[in-house]
């Protein structure tokens, strides 16, 4: 089990971090990640990878703790987090950070958005893998992930960004 | 929104276009990396695209990086929930252990890896290729694996079913104390029974309790 957490832990960390946007919550999912890979231990088949198992139990933990918190505190993190994004990317491009401008805007995407774009990109999932976790057709990951792009573009356009694409 | 961007939103990617970005994290399949690499190189604006994604792939795994790892509280509050658990076998499974060895792994690491085993396969069959060689020019045969056998014990010949697994033949050398000295040779494979020689009598009665195993076809006494 400590191997297992040693090698999985932060990334697990790391989604749902980018889910829940709470360092406390966040760790306190891992645990459960966790807790329960140690009780369904007997029932993983290898038909998917470990890391992909996991990051379905994640994000599966994390919705719930998301829907667990009311829905005002939720509306008001959500301006928050809005407002803010919308302004850092603006500071960043007036100090001619592209890259700071992106990532920030990176953040500001929905949480349906955020999830793909980070699942294939830093955890590096496959369309298949995707679709597995999130629980939804192949084909939705790949649109889901151009409307995410998309987004992004418009957030990024929003804050003086212009890419040269679309 | 304006209507511009609205009609960018609500244009449908093509199908080459949907796979740039899993073409940017390597995890497409081989047909479908060749398409896009193909695609790429004839589409300006398709590799117009390309570069923006992977500006996005570089950005998000800077981003994720940079949210830092979990404190040592959460490792400690798992593993005195799982002390806390009732008594269970802490044997894990075997599939979940290989499994997540090479699930922690990057597609490009795993790649990475993949050809740096076949390169050290490939050395190391040419310094066995070598010893093998060089003992031949002097004191005869000697396989790589047991260079120095003892002359004691008692010696057969067996032949294996055709069917017979690795892991089979690997556990009644076990069950057998033996270990195969040479071969295969005609398909046969010159085995050690432990290290004291047997009488004649033993040696015929491990030889017929060997020959009635099912993943034996022939097992003769050898000098």
């Amino acid at each position: 089990m400590q191997v297992l957490y040693g090698r999985h832990h932060v990334r697990v960390f790391r989604f749902s971090l980018r889910l829940v946007k709470n360092e406390s919550i966040a760790e306190d999912l891992i645990s459960e990640v966790f807790l329960d890979v140690w009780r369904q231990a007997g029932k993983f088949e290898g038909r998917s990878t470990v890391s992909t198992w996991l990051l379905a139990i994640t994000r599966f933990k994390a919705l719930s703790a998301l829907r667990k918190r009311k829905d005002a505190e939720l509306d008001d993190e959500a301006a928050a987090a809005i407002e803010d994004t919308s302004d850092n990317p603006e500071v960043a491009v007036t100090k001619k950070d592209t890259s700071h401008a992106l990532r920030n805007c990176l953040t500001a995407l929905s949480p349906e958005h955020r999830e793909i774009v980070d699942l294939v990109y830093y955890h590096e999932k496959s369309v298949e893998e995707v679709a597995e976790i999130v629980g939804i057709p192949e084909n939705t990951v790949k649109t889901r992930l151009f409307y995410a792009r998309k987004k992004l573009a418009e957030l990024l356009k929003a804050a003086g960004v212009e890419r040269g694409w679309p | 929104m304006t209507p511009a961007s609205k009609q960018t939103v609500d244009r449908e990617p093509t199908e080459l276009e949907a796979l740039l970005p899993f073409h940017a994290a390597g995890t497409l399949n081989l047909r479908d990396a060749r398409r896009v690499d193909e695609a790429l190189a004839s589409d300006p604006e398709l590799a117009r695209q390309y570069a923006v994604i992977q500006d996005e792939y570089a950005e998000t795994i800077l981003l994720n990086e940079s949210l830092g790892a979990p404190s040592a509280r959460a490792m400690q509050k798992l593993f005195a929930a799982i002390d806390a658990e009732p008594a269970r076998k802490a044997s894990f499974n075997p599939v979940m252990k290989a499994a997540g060895f090479f699930s922690s792994l990057s597609p490009r690491t795993l790649a990475f890896a993949g050809v740096t085993a076949a390169v050290l396969v490939l050395l190391q069959a040419g310094v066995i290729g070598t010893v093998l060689v060089k003992d031949r020019k002097g004191e005869g045969f000697q396989t790589a694996a047991f260079p120095v056998q003892s002359k004691a014990g008692t010696f057969g010949l067996l032949r294996f079913a055709p069917d017979a697994k690795a892991d089979e033949i690997a556990q009644l050398l076990n069950n057998y104390n033996a270990s195969i000295v040479s071969g295969p040779k005609a398909g046969m494979f010159r085995v050690q029974f432990g290290d004291k020689a047997l009488s004649k009598q033993e040696a015929e009665q491990l030889l017929t309790r060997l020959q009635a195993e099912k993943i034996v076809s022939l097992a003769v006494a050898a000098e």
